[in-house]
């Protein structure tokens, strides 16, 4: 009923091939947009901005980036953290050399530098492929680290070896910093997050979509229908690096406020991995999806306990986290290897054809 | 010039004036890589049988050592410890077979691999929620592991070697032995061998999938018990462990993902390289700690020019 598309006649080609095929789905995405940019404001507190909506929105955008890379073209990454890292530093060095410069043209920048750096590291994907190229993205991971950590350069020959965000305002609104309001960081990651979604789905409906995807099932029959390897694989790097680098730069800026070399370990690498796995390799919505169940699971857990007054220690909730997450995990795996948009597709056709399956 | 000098002449000089220094550096990276080989062992037994990628080995390592330690403290003595931790990691085996591997047969690569890193999390939760994440000390003594150490004296210097090294060295080498004994002429290593051949044709002429991998995880376990407690000894057991654990992926690209030789000879070179890197190279000239990226960065290298690892099958692909 409330999907039908029955009455919806496409009569050309490019009505068929449109971003929203079915009426209903534009409905929906204006529907959740409308709950994103005013409901939520209107009903969040400082805390939920913090430690819910945020850093979705920022985990969001960091899994999109490598889903383009490993989801689409296919190439496994284990290094998206140093990615995130390098956007990070890129940021604040590009703030702190030229403090006129707007805070959205710096994070535009940065991500450059990022999507540089994971080029670079791309290059060895010409000759190593499967789990072998892991070894690559595990080399760009532990060797950037390593840098952030020793060249003093990068966070400005700091005596704690962090990063520290400065006061940044825009048109006179405080946005980063400690003296920005949460409402207007979640404005503007939301800004953001929304820009590069929108880039990101063309991008992969498109031409370079369609090539990526064919490198991803079969590179060496990619190569014989005429596809440049070099070209599509290092164009996957080099877009998933960008976003994941502003991705980075946002993490760092919009909301942890500081940050020193560790936090870009290979741990934040594999949550990011499970956010893409999790929602769903190939999908944009999936990066979504699996960004809510892993933001919001540690919350929940250190909430619904305390609801029912049972007494667990802080270090208790940790350890229960880490292993719901792996236990979570695989339970997604064998139940629906696709992730979650898959349960979203699954829940459309059956919509679609609802009441009378027959 | 300087530069040049201080890259390609000094740590040579250096060598030769010290020569007892180095013979201690070469042991210590020997050890290490010994521990080395002994992880990435456990990831190739896995991944010849059944084409998974065991992130998780690395955590059973540590996991292995945890119970032991966390059994004795609990009061069960040594002696009894150690076969219930073997006990312990034969029900991880089935369990994992179980729960996990059987419901995702036929999957792709990458979601098995990601199943991996499901139970790397879930064993890390489980191991600190039962035995609590703080460091503590490997039970040692209380195993009959002799706890002194040599002290040599060529060219006229210095050299220390110790007690407990020595009995992890040749702890290995026997368990090696053994185990290349036990793939190569017992009925039980022969069908390991051919599942990794070829599944189909294996499954096809009576093998037991199932059996194979639970016993090929139950070594796995086995060779992280040894691991463990090798390693524990020098650095208490504690998931800080677990980085440690993950050089074993450069050591296992290095040799080759399917072989057992290339496990045990880039185990080696990646802990004999990387330590004199650290020694001669990183610390005077990087500022250190380039332990934490050397390993990776000699895999890519080797990978460049050898895509399938110095011991690891040629890649053929048909379309």
């Amino acid at each position: 009923m409330l999907y039908r598309v029955a009455g919806q006649f496409k009569t050309s080609y490019k009505a068929d091939y449109a971003l929203f095929p079915v009426r209903q789905d534009a409905w929906l995405l204006t529907f959740i947009l409308l709950l994103a940019f005013v409901v939520f404001p209107m009903t969040a507190n400082e805390f939920t901005f913090r430690a819910l909506l945020i850093p979705v929105l920022i985990y969001s955008l960091a899994a999109l980036g490598l889903n383009i890379l490993t989801g689409y073209a296919g190439q496994l990454s284990l290094g998206t953290g140093a990615f995130m890292g390098v956007g990070a530093y890129a940021c604040y060095k590009l703030v702190t050399i030229f403090p006129e410069m707007n805070i959205v043209v710096a994070i535009a920048l940065s991500g450059f530098f990022s999507a540089t750096v994971g080029m670079a590291f791309g290059l060895p994907s010409l000759r190593i492929k499967g789990f072998y190229l892991a070894i690559a993205t595990l080399a760009a991971q532990f060797f950037l680290v390593w840098l952030f950590q020793k060249w003093a350069w990068l966070y400005n020959y700091n005596a704690s070896g962090a990063i520290q965000v400065p006061n940044i305002s825009m048109f006179g609104v405080p946005v980063a910093g400690p003296n920005a309001k949460a409402i207007t960081q979640y404005y503007f990651v939301l800004g953001i997050v929304c820009v590069v979604t929108f880039f990101a789905i063309n991008i992969t409906r498109g031409r370079i979509g369609r090539i990526w995807k064919a490198v991803r099932d079969m590179d060496i029959a990619a190569e014989l229908v005429g596809i440049n390897l070099m070209k599509a694989k290092l164009l996957a790097f080099f877009v998933s690096s960008y976003i994941v680098g502003v991705a980075g730069a946002l993490f760092v800026f919009l909301w942890r406020g500081a940050a020193e070399a560790e936090l870009f370990d290979i741990q934040l690498s594999f949550r990011v991995l499970f956010i893409a796995i999790i929602g769903g390799l190939g999908s944009i919505l999936g990066n979504f999806l699996g960004a809510i169940l892993i933001v919001a699971l540690p919350v929940l857990l250190g909430v619904v306990p305390r609801m029912f007054g049972l007494p667990i220690s802080s270090a208790m909730v940790e350890h229960l986290n880490i292993m719901i997450i792996g236990a979570l995990i695989i339970t997604f795996l064998i139940l629906e290897p696709h992730g979650l948009a898959r349960y979203w597709q699954i829940i459309r056709e059956k919509l679609i054809i609802w009441p009378f399956p027959h | 010039m300087d530069f040049l000098h201080s890259v390609l002449v000094k740590p040579f000089t250096d060598m030769a004036a010290a020569p007892d220094f180095l013979l201690q550096v070469l042991w210590e990276g020997t050890v290490s890589g010994v521990l080395y080989s002994l992880i990435a062992l456990g990831f190739v037994l896995i991944f010849k049988s059944s084409r998974i990628f065991n992130f998780a080995q690395g955590i059973m390592v540590v996991f292995a050592a945890l119970t032991l330690v966390g059994l004795y403290e609990r009061g069960v003595p040594a002696w009894l410890a150690l076969p219930l931790t073997l006990g312990v990691m034969f029900i991880l085996a089935v369990a994992i077979e179980r729960v996990v591997l059987r419901p995702l047969v036929n999957q792709p690569d990458i979601i098995l691999f990601m199943a991996t890193i499901g139970i790397t999390l879930f064993l890390i939760g489980l191991g600190e929620t039962i035995f609590g994440g703080e460091n503590k000390r490997m039970i040692t003594q209380e195993l009959g592991i002799p706890t002194g150490s040599y002290i040599f004296e060529p060219f006229g210097g210095f050299v220390s070697i110790e007690q407990r090294d020595i009995t992890a060295v040749v702890g290995a080498i026997v368990l090696v032995g053994a185990l290349l004994l036990f793939l190569n002429k017992s009925k039980m290593g022969r069908a390991i061998r051919a599942l990794g051949d070829d599944h189909q044709a294996a499954l096809s002429v009576g093998i037991s999938l199932s059996t194979i991998w639970v016993l090929v995880w139950f070594i796995a376990g086995m060779i992280a018990l040894a691991t463990g407690i090798v390693w524990g000894s020098r650095a208490g057991v504690s998931f800080a462990l677990e980085v440690i654990a993950l050089k074993a992926l450069p050591v296992l690209m290095l040799g080759g993902l399917e072989s057992v030789t290339g496990a045990i000879i880039g185990g080696l070179m990646i802990g004999i390289l990387e330590k004199l890197f650290e020694i001669y190279w990183g610390q005077p000239l990087l500022g250190g700690n380039t332990e934490a990226w050397f390993a990776y960065m000699l895999a890519l290298l080797v990978l460049l020019f050898r895509p399938q690892g110095l011991f690891g099958e040629k890649i053929i692909e048909r379309v």
